[in-house]
């Protein structure tokens, strides 16, 4: 009940925000961090409830910010322009996932990460200049509907992480990512939760994309497919906590920070810092910041409460030597 | 005659698609890790061949014989730095970590060459680079020629490697059964260590190959990567030739794509093949899984 209340209060306050404050500084650096978490959040659907690592995240968030933006320019309105790119990233989705994820081992990634690089080169080439936004269009932006566009995408990524993490669906991901051949011996409908759960993670791919093409006022079409967007949903995961609720929520707030420390000195260096970051992470540190607070919480005193237990031991009879 | 133009410049072309993921394959049935940033040692062992021509005029077939052995003491740090951490996990733990390590490594290394080379693309204009050989209208690159030749024996020189000594039989026995390996006096460890080297080693290969026709830029590692997987995809595990096979395979069904459909659907070619695969026969053209 304490955790439910600490949102609604989060919530309330990130609502209120733009009615707090009237520096737009700020309320861009909202933005950023509430759009990294749709980014990361969506990610952490498929990939930390289920297992299934997807090396194409920019695809979804590509498709999504093209479509939209391609539809919102031509004159329709801003939801339906969303609910447009929204399809096309889910229906990407299913084109990749229904015969890649009916396999097992690297198929999903391998698929993913050529869908993104194949759309990334073809959209280079077929719609290569910049889409930018007329002068009316420019006289009308305001900030405050973009920014309550890419709350409602936070929210909503991370209230259905919180519904993973509780519902019967949720348990038979987790339980596909602990072991497939169980998780389909006790009766669960591997492909289908799968297929499911990368339905869920791309059409918020794709509203994340859709709002980024909002909010942008000029982006090369090709940049919204760059691999960078997929590098960022698994660094601020990762960072964060893989397969947390919060963990996405933390890291990106984390990782806007950083990066806006750091983009302005050292534009080619954050980025190596923040690979370096990555490997290490997932090298050493395989929880997360939220595992690494919950350690630290336990160490100070037994009130702390650890969001997760640590991974259970496997049984050896696969191991690999040493 | 155009089509037999194209076919064969594809095929030319393919053949290093062959190399680069001979390479990856290698590490994959041995270690059973992807490695993604497969295509960023091939930009690197480009790019020593750039940096020893521009540096000494070293030709870049010359440089085959540093780029290779750089590659593989690059690939065996790798592995005893981060690869080789992830040994000791269950199977698909260690094949989902060691993609995440590839991809964050991949970023890494992209990075650190526009910080050591610029973004810009640098080739090797060498005194043989425009020269041709006609035979009827069709006109083939000699130095293309050479490199797909280059390619093919150093398939030939891993072929006899791994089926006529004694640390070649080591890799194919634990790339089958590391524990009947290991039972047989294997030392898995070290298996895995030359296994990973070489075929970094065969990434710096081929980017050698890569820089004899084609410009090296840092963002060319993404594509390589690709090219390979999607040629491991299509071959299968367990045949060098049939891997090679596939990588010609690959190149000239985007050359002809490409001349038939535009350049535009040069790159989605080797997907739509990839997802064909995928639903027809998953073990790959030449798979034996």
């Amino acid at each position: 009940m304490r955790g439910v209340a600490a949102a609604a209060l989060v919530l309330g306050l990130l609502a209120a925000a733009p009615a707090l404050t009237d520096r737009t500084a700020v309320l861009n650096w909202l933005f950023l961090v509430l759009l990294h978490v749709g980014i990361a959040q969506s990610w952490n659907l498929l990939a930390g409830f289920g297992g299934q690592v997807n090396l194409g995240h920019a695809a979804f968030f590509g498709l999504g910010a093209v479509v939209a933006r391609v539809l919102w320019l031509g004159g329709m309105g801003v939801p339906w322009a969303l609910l447009g790119g929204v399809a096309a990233a889910g229906a990407a989705g299913l084109v990749i996932g229904a015969p890649s994820l009916r396999l097992r081992g690297a198929y999903f990634a391998i698929g993913t990460l050529a869908l993104a690089e194949i759309l990334r080169i073809t959209f280079a080439n077929a719609m290569p200049n910049v889409s930018a936004l007329t002068a009316a269009q420019l006289g009308a932006y305001t900030l405050a509907p973009r920014y309550y566009l890419a709350l409602l995408l936070a929210a909503g990524a991370t209230a259905a992480a919180w519904g993973f993490s509780t519902s019967r669906f949720g348990l038979g991901l987790a339980a596909i990512r602990e072991d497939e051949d169980v998780a389909a011996a006790i009766g669960i409908p591997t492909f289908r939760q799968k297929l499911l759960a990368l339905l869920a993670s791309t059409v918020f791919a794709g509203l994340a994309g859709g709002v980024f093409a909002y909010y942008h006022l000029s982006f090369y079409p090709s940049f919204a497919f760059s691999p960078i967007w997929t590098f960022d949903a698994l660094l601020i995961t990762f960072l964060g906590g893989v397969g947390t609720v919060w963990g996405p929520v933390a890291g990106a707030a984390f990782f806007v920070l950083v990066r806006e420390a750091l983009a302005l000195r050292l534009a080619e260096l954050h980025l190596l810092i923040f690979g370096a970051l990555f490997v290490a992470v997932v090298v050493a540190l395989p929880g997360g910041l939220m595992q690494a607070g919950a350690a630290l919480g336990r160490r100070r005193g037994p009130r702390a409460r650890g969001p997760a237990p640590p991974p259970r031991p496997r049984d050896t009879s696969t191991r690999s030597p040493c | 005659m155009i089509v037999v133009q194209n076919v064969v410049f594809g095929a030319l072309v393919g053949g290093l698609y062959g190399v680069a993921a001979v390479g990856l394959a290698l590490v994959f049935g041995v270690l059973k890790m992807l490695n993604v940033s497969h295509g960023e040692l091939i930009m690197l062992g480009g790019y020593l061949s750039v940096w020893l021509f521009s540096l000494w005029g070293l030709d870049p077939f010359a440089s085959l014989a540093v780029s290779g052995p750089v590659l593989f003491l690059v690939g065996a740090a790798l592995y005893l730095g981060l690869f080789g951490r992830l040994v000791p996990l269950h199977d698909e733990e260690k094949l989902k970590n060691s993609i995440l390590i590839g991809f964050g490594l991949a970023l890494i290394l992209q990075v650190l060459a526009i910080l050591a080379w610029t973004a810009d693309e640098r080739a090797i204009p060498t005194a043989y680079a425009g020269q041709v050989w006609r035979v009827g209208p069709v006109v083939v690159p000699l130095a293309r020629l050479a490199a797909f030749a280059v390619g093919f024996v150093a398939l030939g020189g891993l072929h006899l490697f791994l089926n006529r000594t004694d640390p070649g039989r080591a890799i194919r026995a634990t790339a089958e059964d590391w524990q009947a390996a290991a039972l047989m006096g294997v030392s898995v460890r070290r298996t895995y260590l030359y296994a990973f080297g070489l075929g970094s080693a065969l990434a710096g290969v081929s980017g050698t190959l890569v820089s004899i026709a084609d410009a090296i830029s840092p963002s060319i590692g993404l594509p390589w990567t690709l090219k390979a997987l999607i040629v491991v995809v299509l071959a299968g595990l367990g045949s060098i030739f049939g891997t090679f096979v596939a990588g010609v395979g690959l190149g000239v069904a985007e050359s002809l794509s490409a001349f038939f459909l535009g350049g535009v659907y040069r790159e989605v070619v080797g997907l739509v093949l990839f997802l064909v695969v995928l639903a027809v026969r998953p073990s790959g053209l030449f798979g034996r899984a």
